[in-house]
């Protein structure tokens, strides 16, 4: 006898994991060189300021907004911020996942309590739920969203919640629910390269060439 | 066999008091989710029923659920409820063996065709039905010619429920659970590797009293797998402050802290360890300090290793993980080639821009 | 030779380059380019968001540039960029922008909008999508010696007329002066005072300078246009001019886009380092301040404020001399909301002041400029691009607010102690 909900975690944690990661690896390294490999030309121009240096230093710096613009978009800013903390606090401070981390790179660090992941968690999918109303409200958000931003929000709410419904057995199985966060997890790694999701890697070249440019000339960025 | 004694006469026997008797049945009530209201129905039920007969075949197995019943403390009413059923045929216990064992079988089934509760406990090789034999006969014609005349079938431990380790990746014996089997008679999978004494003799108080026990998609009485270990494991609070034992002989380890790190299943595991625990109700494996290996669970065996944590693969995902970025990098490679290909291409089609040039041909 | 699609569209390939693609990959269509971008916040119509305004490229880039975009062209699932596409996106890219730069500072990715609208005005100038007075400008740039037509005669007139304010000589193509001068258009025709002002400032510093015959146009209208062979043919003059003369440098004048060009696009437009340095006149004044070669007397009471030209200062990293400068011969130097790095653009910029077509939205553009200068209230608008001054000057009127506007360097100059 099989139960269903058993296979269908054993499939996830199994194939389904392993076709989930090569594509969610494979496809980041593939975007990666996609990029990188077009190059740019090197700037001939004498520098005035350390681009390198800068544009490391802007791979940071610019997570935090520029004075006064916050009031402008209040929803994009704080929903932003809510959902960018908390999924990274509930994706790495809960227990399982660090034991995942644990096992695939030999390092963790101590876990968060049920009470702030599960708070956190409910604060994100609340920081995606406004995000997703000012994208059909807000003009500029509306004119600018196409439907791989639905999905990308989509796809990111998907495994807080049933991950807050498996590990609070709200409904269903709990080892069915399990499955299905896992799977929800498979699709967002899946869709990862190829969606506007990539952005959580390219910031970071993005940033780079952001501060370069602007810290050769000796400008702030 | 039809001047069997009933319970009370055994009781006597056994210098079990009434008192006795009736806590039993308080505790067999609240095991069973029933409401206090019912224990003296229970208690009359145990009183009155007939002693049935009970043939119990072993196939592929390793005598370990035998052992967790042997295991329960002598006296104790849950042997007495052993005692109170007619066990005609057990090849471990019975004092019969050869011909005179395999008769008593068929005696049995003679005598009570049609109302014989049939225990099994074990898988049945079906790749090669030579693979385990008793007295000649395969345990697949045996199970089939035994289950015919049973009024139901228990089937104990997670063998006999759903394969076990037999069926264990890559089963060679191709073995396979009762009920993949025998699908005209009511089974009730009583797993567990081995189950629980007193879940096995509750189940069976269970039948006795009340027939057939509610039972969930997997089979099994919700009374006693209703729960997850998780759930009502004592070390849960640990798991909810995220505390956790990283290795066997570490501070979290020696503190009782949580061993989901550890490869604990109890998450996914529906089992009454938690609660009844073993030994008389002195300790479970996890109050022992070892992760629950989830043995109630169909296919547990394959579930990816009893140390790694339910949140890590199964797989060998590393190696895979490794070739994605080879495959990854030689992909990207040849698209951004095409791209500079692409690029090169306006790049020599370019045509130097004359200040003439920028009004547009119509 | 014509403009055309295609000649457009190989023009957008060749821009297209991994800082592009990386920018367009990394794009989460948040829109926080919107609420930095002037356009949008006045007029808060969502077609001026800046990442819109470069969605023609970023088409190019997916189709052609990415492995599921291409499947996807294969397969039919996207269009190419049409003619009509490049039409319909004319204003967005040539009127609604004036590459100001402070999109770049705040998308939460990182991503060089404004480099990448100078890249896509390429592919719009080369399908013959630029605005006619760009398209004028260059021709009579290119034909003549400057983009307001032949102004030889009104650079001799101009510099006759600083000779006998000032009382110095200034000579033509002299060779082996540390610095060869070019100026804007625009500081010939409306603000020649610079010219006595920085004769008489390098006068007392000791800076020996000269203007050449051959190139003494600062601007450049291939860069506002988009056309990279326009501005190296531009360029390339002024390199030509100063390398003959043997100046050990050339000053960038008080004029944004012509700081942004020699100084910074130049050399990677000839194809080549510069056997010269290019400093701006502001950085120039700074560093005669802070030799003590530049020392003022007195200073001005009136409530100044100062406007940073967003190719000098955002874009060209001159923030902190300007400013310094202005504390040495300002009494009352009160800066705006927003000043510096992210101070909010005239409005004239990237073209945007010569295009006809543009100057209605131009002028609800400036209000978020007459909005921070409100707030001040000074006397008098100091600045240190000569477009950002027209620009301001002719608005300012517009709006009827009574504010000055002047230049910084002809201010410093004002104060200079002749007897130190």
């Amino acid at each position: 006898m099989n139960n269903p909900a058993f296979d269908l975690l054993m499939w996830a944690r199994g194939p389904g994991f392993d076709i989930a990661l090569v594509i969610f690896v494979g496809g980041i390294v593939l975007r990666l060189f996609e990029i990188s490999i077009l190059g740019r030309k090197r700037d001939l121009a004498p520098a005035k300021g350390n681009g390198f240096l800068q544009g490391l230093k802007t791979i940071f710096s610019r997570s935090v907004p520029r004075e006064g613009l916050v009031k402008f978009a209040p929803v994009t800013y704080i929903g932003g911020y809510v959902f960018h903390i908390g999924f990274f606090v509930a994706f790495f401070f809960f227990a399982p996942h660090i034991a995942l981390i644990d096992d695939a790179f030999g390092i963790s660090w101590p876990a968060a309590g049920r009470v702030i992941i599960e708070s956190v968690t409910a604060l994100t999918v609340l920081a995606l739920l406004a995000l997703t109303y000012s994208r059909f409200t807000d003009p500029v958000r509306k004119s600018l969203t196409t439907f791989d931003d639905y999905l990308v929000l989509l796809l990111s709410a998907l495994p807080l919640i049933t991950g807050y419904v498996a590990v609070n057995k709200l409904f269903g199985d709990p080892t069915m629910m399990l499955a299905v966060h896992l799977l929800t997890v498979e699709a967002l790694m899946i869709a990862f390269p190829f969606t506007k999701l990539m952005h959580a890697v390219s910031f970071v070249l993005s940033r780079y060439y952001n501060g370069s440019i602007q810290g050769r000339k000796g400008a702030e960025s | 066999m039809a001047n069997k004694p009933l319970l009370p006469e055994m009781m006597k026997t056994h210098g079990v008091s009434r008192r006795a008797f009736l806590k039993y049945c308080a505790s067999l009530t609240s095991l069973m989710a029933l409401s206090p209201a019912m224990v003296p129905r229970v208690a009359k039920a145990l009183e009155s029923a007939p002693r049935p007969s009970v043939i119990w075949l072993s196939f592929q197995e390793c005598t370990g659920c035998t052992e967790s019943i042997t295991r329960s403390h002598s006296p104790t009413i849950e042997d007495l409820i052993f005692n109170s059923v007619s066990l005609d045929y057990h090849h471990t216990l019975q004092a019969a063996s050869g011909h005179a064992a395999e008769a008593a079988r068929e005696q049995a089934m003679k005598d009570n065709y049609g109302k014989y509760l049939l225990v099994v406990d074990g898988s049945i090789p079906i790749k090669d039905p030579g693979y385990s034999c008793i007295a000649g006969i395969s345990n697949l014609d045996m199970l089939k010619e035994t289950a015919a005349g049973a009024a139901a079938i228990v089937s104990v431990g997670t063998c006999a429920a759903y394969g076990g380790v037999g069926h264990a990746n890559p089963n060679p014996t191709g073995a396979v659970a009762v009920s993949e089997i025998i699908t005209d008679k009511p089974i009730i999978n009583v797993p567990g590797c081995p189950p629980i004494p007193v879940v096995m003799t509750g189940v069976l108080a269970h039948f006795l009293t009340f027939g057939i026990p509610e039972l969930d998609a997997l089979g099994r009485p919700k009374a006693f797998f209703g729960e997850s270990i998780h759930d009502r494991c004592y070390r849960r609070p640990f798991y909810d402050k995220g505390k956790f034992a990283e290795s066997f002989d570490d501070e979290g380890a020696r503190g009782g802290w949580c061993l989901y790190k550890l490869g604990c299943k109890g998450p996914t595991t529906h089992s009454a360890c938690a609660t009844v625990k073993w030994n008389n109700g002195v300790s479970f494996p996890i109050e022992a300090g070892h992760p629950c290996l989830g043995c109630t669970e169909p296919d547990f065996w394959d579930n990816g290793g009893f140390y790694k944590p339910l949140s890590v693969p199964s797989g060998d995902y590393r190696k895979m993980g490794l070739a994605a970025i080879v495959g990854g990098a030689a992909i990207g490679t040849a698209s951004a080639l095409l791209s500079k290909a692409g690029k090169a291409k306006a790049v020599k089609a370019h045509e130097t821009v004359n200040a003439h040039d920028l009004e547009k041909s119509s | 030779m014509t403009a055309t699609l295609e000649r457009g569209l190989n023009a957008l390939r060749e821009q297209i380059d991994a800082p592009v693609a990386s920018f367009f990959t990394s794009c989460v269509s948040c829109g926080l380019c919107a609420e930095a971008c002037l356009f949008y916040r006045e007029t808060e119509d969502p077609q001026y968001t800046p990442i819109k305004k470069l969605d023609l490229m970023r088409r190019v880039w997916s189709r052609e540039f990415t492995l599921l975009g291409r499947i996807g062209g294969w397969l039919g699932l996207t269009k190419p960029v049409t003619d009509a596409d490049l039409t319909a996106w004319e204003t967005l890219v040539y009127d609604s922008c004036t590459m100001c730069g402070r999109c770049t500072l705040v998308c939460p990715v990182g991503n060089d909008l404004t480099m990448m609208i100078r890249k896509m005005r390429e592919g719009m100038s080369a399908s013959g999508h630029g605005p006619v007075e760009l398209i004028g400008a260059a021709q009579r740039h290119i034909d003549g010696n400057s983009a307001m037509g032949d102004l030889s005669k009104a650079i001799h007139a101009q510099v006759k007329n600083a000779v006998e304010a000032a009382g110095i000589p200034i000579e033509f193509d002299k060779p082996g002066v540390d610095y060869m001068v070019i100026l804007s258009a625009q500081e010939i025709a409306e603000f020649p005072d610079v010219l006595s002002a920085m004769a008489r400032i390098f006068k007392k510093a000791d800076v020996t300078w000269t203007i050449s015959n051959a190139a003494f146009e600062a601007t450049n209208v291939g860069i506002q246009l988009g056309s990279r062979d326009i501005a190296r043919t531009l360029v390339q003059r002024v390199v030509d001019a100063a390398e003959s003369l043997g100046v050990k440098g050339v000053i960038s004048p008080e004029c944004g886009h012509a700081y942004q060009a020699l100084r910074w696009e130049g050399p990677n437009l000839i194809g080549r380092a510069y056997n010269f340095e290019v400093i701006h006149i502001i950085e120039l004044l700074d560093q005669l301040r802070a030799q003590g070669k530049l020392k003022t007397k007195g200073k001005n009471s009136r409530k100044l404020t100062f406007h940073d030209p967003c190719q000098i200062n955002r874009r060209g990293g001159i923030n902190k001399e300007p400013r310094r400068l202005m504390n040495m011969v300002a009494e009352n130097f009160v800066e705006t909301e927003d000043a510096g790095t992210m101070n909010w653009c005239c409005g004239g910029g990237g073209g945007v002041g010569a295009n006809e077509r543009a100057a209605p939205l131009r002028n609800i553009a400036f209000k978020r400029k007459k909005a921070q200068i409100d707030k001040v209230n000074p006397d008098a608008i100091v600045t240190m691009c000569a477009y950002c001054h027209h620009t301001l000057d002719n608005v300012l009127e517009e709006f009827n607010m009574e504010q000055e506007v002047l230049g910084l360097t002809e201010l410093v100059a004002e104060y200079l102690d002749e007897d130190a």
